[in-house]
């Protein structure tokens, strides 16, 4: 009852929805950088949403099933096979003992989420499954999946009855979007007229410096009133952090939980699943919108994952 | 006192800012805020986050609208001289100091042109506010190190500090909770453990707190060690005497 990793890939973790209820002791919520494809991931296969699944990045892992399982992979296109044979994303997958689930060149996005039926069999560490790999914690011994790692596995399936009715056709599958919707604030009052207006109007360009903690960006530079620092104060998951050299940095999953450079915005709720996407070399926009707006988009995500939840687990 | 200010941070987060300044102060209206609303239990919170002059407040918008938090935040804060607050504590950190554990205290003693031991008076003698915690888990920023011993970082970090280092850098001092590299200049070593992710509480300072560091010898930190790996050592902590 148990995958062998045969090959890690890049990075490969374990994620959850996030470790919730320590940031104000210095601990990052961590959790998947992606968190709507992971949640996505595990309905297909009626998990709760919450539940811990592996996240991979751009080059994915080769891993060995030693049971029958279910599984279902969401998020970027890294090209999935079992045993050589292209398998479809957003889709519950059966697996066979022994068969081995391989990644090719990746296609589109950054990040793939692979949930197995019934979840991994791993402690929580205050409260989640997601590593969080600069303190160690959580996941696999707080760290990256490496060559020969057994991952056991709780309660794996090796069928469902209507398997072949758990999939979201090709044209309703989440696709790829570089308009990253903003709501201005929490300094936005920190920025020259023309630094806000230079924020929403440019193009911004992912550097290679991108990981778990966040993209930093190139473009036009953000004017400063009076310079990029503050007084350290609280950031949020998808905060676009503005220091004094007037380039933006878009911060993720594994994000500090304070910082001392002002932030211009924030990115909504509904499109962290862009925001988790991006690598370098992309080009990304900001568009402003009212919160209400945005709230409004995030219940309409959280509908379509009810209703798919719904539908996968009564038909 | 000032009004507080509201800041948007994205779709489910606001800031509750109670000014623009590093002080004791606005820091004590921080803490009664966020005891108050621990209290009040307002549904859809998710999580309070306390820092320097503000309360980041995350918060589920499918539970509690935007404006209707604002609105009950700003009840909150102007009813905070009613409810009664419990005086903030006092957690006691036994240091040994120099040595192999504190590799930098003859530097800090040569910079600020006295004896060691006069450095370790100055270290023990203040209570230090903890005004938020952040960076990694559990280090804490700290306010009130004596202005004799600023002392300014190391040229060159070193690439590894052991957990529980007790360093300086400029105006700050702290305790390293984990491994980790850093440019501090060491002068001690705490053997309890502020950051221990299997433990019940897994990070001891609160923000609000108050730390106290109390120097101990070879004998006694190695005794707190022992206590420390059998998870029976308990910090001293007593309630702070407000300045009057």
């Amino acid at each position: 009852m148990s995958i062998t990793v045969l090959n890690p890939g890049l990075l490969t973790t374990v994620q959850d929805q996030g470790r919730w209820g320590y940031q104000q002791f210095g601990v990052p919520v961590s959790g998947a950088c992606d968190p709507h494809s992971a949640a996505m991931a595990n309905i297909f296969v009626s998990n709760d949403p919450g539940m811990g699944v592996l996240e991979c990045t751009l080059m994915g892992p080769q891993l060995r099933f030693e049971c029958d399982e279910v599984i279902a992979i969401t998020g970027g296109d890294l090209s999935p096979s079992l045993d050589g044979k292209p398998i479809p994303s957003y889709a519950a997958v059966e697996v066979k003992a022994g068969q081995t689930l391989r990644f090719g060149a990746p296609k589109s996005g950054c990040r793939a989420y692979i949930a197995v039926a019934g979840g991994f069999d791993l402690p929580k560490v205050m409260g989640s499954q997601s590593t969080y790999m600069k303190a160690a914690l959580g996941g696999l011994e707080g760290r990256k999946l490496q060559k020969g790692d057994v991952l056991k596995l709780k309660a794996p399936v090796a069928t469902f009855g209507n398997i072949r009715q758990r999939f979201i056709s090709p044209e309703f599958r989440p696709r790829p979007v570089y308009t990253l919707r903003v709501i201005l604030g929490p300094q936005d009052d920190a920025f020259t007229e023309k630094g806000l207006a230079d924020f929403l109007s440019s193009e911004y360009t992912v550097t290679q410096e991108f990981d778990r903690m966040g993209c930093r960006m190139e473009g036009p530079v953000i004017e400063h009133k009076n310079g990029g620092d503050i007084i350290s104060d609280g950031i949020a998951f998808g905060a676009i952090q503005v220091p004094g050299a007037g380039k933006p940095i878009l911060m993720l999953a594994d994000h500090q939980t304070t910082g001392g450079y002002t932030k211009i915005a924030n990115v909504i709720t509904a499109d962290f699943r862009l925001a988790g996407q991006l690598k370098g070399g992309d080009k990304v926009r900001f568009e402003q919108i009212s919160a209400a707006k945005a709230q409004e988009l995030l219940r309409c995500q959280r509908a379509s994952r009810k209703l798919l939840a719904h539908l996968v687990n009564t038909h | 006192m000032d009004e507080i200010r509201f800041l948007m941070a994205g779709d489910s987060a606001l800031v509750a800012e109670f000014g623009n300044a590093i002080s004791p102060a606005i820091n004590a209206r921080i803490r009664a805020f966020n005891i108050a609303l621990e209290q009040a239990k307002l549904p859809g919170i998710l999580e309070l986050l306390p820092t320097y002059r503000s309360v980041m407040i995350q918060y589920d918008p499918m539970v509690i609208g935007t404006e209707a938090l604002k609105a009950k935040l700003s009840a909150i804060a102007k009813n905070l001289d009613s409810i009664a607050i419990p005086p903030a504590s006092v957690v006691e950190l036994p240091v040994l100091y120099g040595g192999e554990m504190g590799p930098d205290l003859a530097f800090v003693a040569e910079h600020a042109g006295i004896t060691p031991d006069e450095v370790i008076q100055l270290h023990t003698e203040p209570e230090y506010l903890i005004y938020m915690l952040g960076f990694t888990p559990g280090f804490t920023y700290l306010g009130g190190l004596n202005e004799k011993i600023h002392t300014p970082r190391l040229t060159q970090p070193r690439v590894k500090i052991p957990g529980g280092s007790v360093g300086i850098a400029g105006s700050q001092t702290g305790v390293y909770p984990i491994d980790s590299p850093g440019g501090w200049q060491l002068i001690g070593r705490t053997p309890v453990k502020l950051y221990d992710p299997n433990r019940a509480e897994p990070i001891l300072p609160r923000a609000g707190q108050y730390i106290k560091f109390r120097a101990v010898d070879q004998a006694e930190f190695d005794e707190i060690s022992r206590q420390v790996e059998a998870g029976t050592y308990q910090c001293v902590s007593y309630p702070r005497k407000e300045a009057e």
